[in-house]
């Protein structure tokens, strides 16, 4: 079930949008959740347990810190999913 | 501003509600007045799924997304959202008043709190794992929820105050609110009442302790408050919300003034954790102390908003307290039972209540009881019935009364302004 790029980052930006009303225009690669997206380290809990259910992947509390971009977000959702 | 003192008049310049009425305040009062009745049988596949004994309640009129955004709807349960509501209605009514945040209040009651996002998300533990628990759960089932986001919505920060005492909760609420105000910690305090409680469990629960009407083939007669054949409460939902505010600061910013918030009591019965006390002497001390708390006296009350949910035992014990605590004087109190068409909003009932009375008040009409058909005898008041009643001109003054299981008291005493 591993999906391309293109399609974790539309769903993750669809789970971004329900979760924080951020626009889904705005969700991209280059941009911090903290930052750019004024994402809180609770929202961000929201996402990653949604984002987990929607692509069918773990992401470890330990490595949500890590995730200060969406890049960084889909390119470990692409691996998990390899 | 003022330092606040006990002479520190206190007033009400904003109203806001959501309730099975209408999604704001203006069209629940105008259907009030015309005896609209807003308890309907529940479609949710639920009802038979549990197979529960009541199969009607009387939800609110106007779905939650229709004032607020999706993200909201998704990250506050019902209880909260309600409360939101609410608050921002009254906020605009009261003109958006200009306030120091450090002297902006918030208190809010509720019964139950957040009962759907408890019971959601334990089914999500049991059937999902801990995993799949919203990571919002615990700040939208807090029973504080409703008060902490209105403050963050509002900006309040003289402090935020959550008042859990059951059905009672609203009106203590607006009391709490007044005395923030009369102490001197507040100019202005957004106050009032919130539940969203309409989950099966609730049903189950009320319905076992034989608490709701049964009437399932005709809920828009289940609502009876003093009539013979009364058999138990309908349970509501919804939110009452007002903006109360020191006379001196509403003076200042000129704002538009419906009327004083003058008094309120409260006692407890520590009688019985659920029944009223039947010889309803707790009951008549609130309200005795409410009118004293606002420099009146029993001949000033034209008018009394009761606490009457339809229960066999609550209805008369409180129409004995009535008299109890005004003797002759309660031949000149006009009684509303405002339930008859709002169902009971549990925790928010006190505060939805307060706003009608200070309606009533303001306009000097007071709302109908709907559903009599045989006047209980042992009601020996002067219940306003089908058709509203004028009040009279002059000063005039009027008692909400509100009453919660662990035997809460609460009388709100409001005064026309001039």
């Amino acid at each position: 079930m591993a999906q391309t790029e293109q399609e974790i980052l539309e769903g993750l930006a669809n789970i971004v949008n329900e979760e924080t009303g951020v626009d889904v225009a705005d969700v991209q690669l280059d941009k911090s959740f903290t930052d750019d997206l004024d994402i809180d380290s609770l929202s961000m809990m929201t996402i990653v347990v949604n984002a987990e259910e929607a692509f069918g992947v773990r992401i470890p509390d330990d490595e949500v810190k890590n995730l200060s971009t969406v890049g960084d977000a889909v390119t470990f959702i692409k691996n998990a999913q390899a | 501003m003022s330092a606040g003192s006990s002479d520190t008049k206190v007033v009400i310049t904003g109203l806001g509600a959501t309730t099975p009425l209408g999604g704001d305040m203006p069209t629940t009062w105008e259907a009030l007045l015309a005896g609209t009745c807003g308890a309907r049988t529940i479609e949710a596949d639920w009802v038979a799924k549990y197979e529960l004994p009541v199969t009607f309640g009387a939800p609110i009129h106007t779905p939650a997304d229709q004032a607020l955004t999706k993200v909201e709807v998704r990250r506050l349960d019902p209880n909260a959202q309600y409360a939101m509501i609410a608050s921002r209605e009254a906020w605009q009514d009261a003109g958006v008043p200009e306030v120091d945040p450090e002297r902006l209040g918030v208190a809010i009651g509720t019964g139950i709190g957040g009962v759907w996002t408890l019971l959601d998300q334990w089914d999500n533990l049991r059937e999902k794992g801990p995993r799949r628990v919203f990571p919002l759960a615990v700040p939208m089932l807090m029973p504080n929820s409703a008060t902490g986001n209105v403050s963050l919505d509002l900006g309040a920060r003289a402090g935020a105050h959550t008042i859990v005492s059951a059905c009672a909760s609203g009106a203590e609420a607006m009391g709490l609110a007044a005395e923030m105000i009369r102490s001197g910690r507040a100019d202005v305090v957004v106050a009032g009442g919130t539940e969203g409680a309409m989950h099966p469990l609730c049903f189950a629960g009320f319905a076992a302790m034989q608490a709701l009407s049964k009437r399932n083939d005709d809920p828009a007669h289940a609502s009876r408050p003093y009539d013979v054949a009364r058999d138990g409460f309908v349970m509501g939902e919804g939110a009452g919300i007002m903006v109360l505010e020191s006379e001196e600061h509403a003076k200042a910013r000129g704002a538009r003034i419906y009327a004083e918030f003058a008094g309120h009591g409260m006692s407890a019965d520590s009688h019985h954790i659920a029944a009223p006390e039947p010889e309803g002497a707790g009951a008549s001390r609130a309200m005795t102390e409410a009118v004293r708390n606002a420099g009146l006296s029993a001949t000033d009350i034209i008018h009394i908003n009761a606490h009457a949910t339809s229960t066999p035992v609550g209805d008369v014990a409180e129409a004995a307290a009535i008299r109890r605590a005004f003797g002759e004087a309660a031949d000149g109190m006009p009684v509303s039972a405002t339930k008859s068409m709002t169902g009971h909003l549990l925790g928010a009932a006190g505060a939805l209540e307060g706003l009608f009375t200070v309606l009533a008040v303001h306009h000097r009409v007071a709302p109908p009881t709907i559903n009599i058909e045989n006047l209980d005898p042992e009601v020996d008041l002067d219940v306003i019935r089908d058709t509203p009643r004028e009040l009279p001109a002059g000063d005039i003054a009027a008692l909400n009364n509100s009453f919660g299981f662990g035997g809460h008291n609460v009388a709100l005493a409001i005064k026309s302004y001039s």
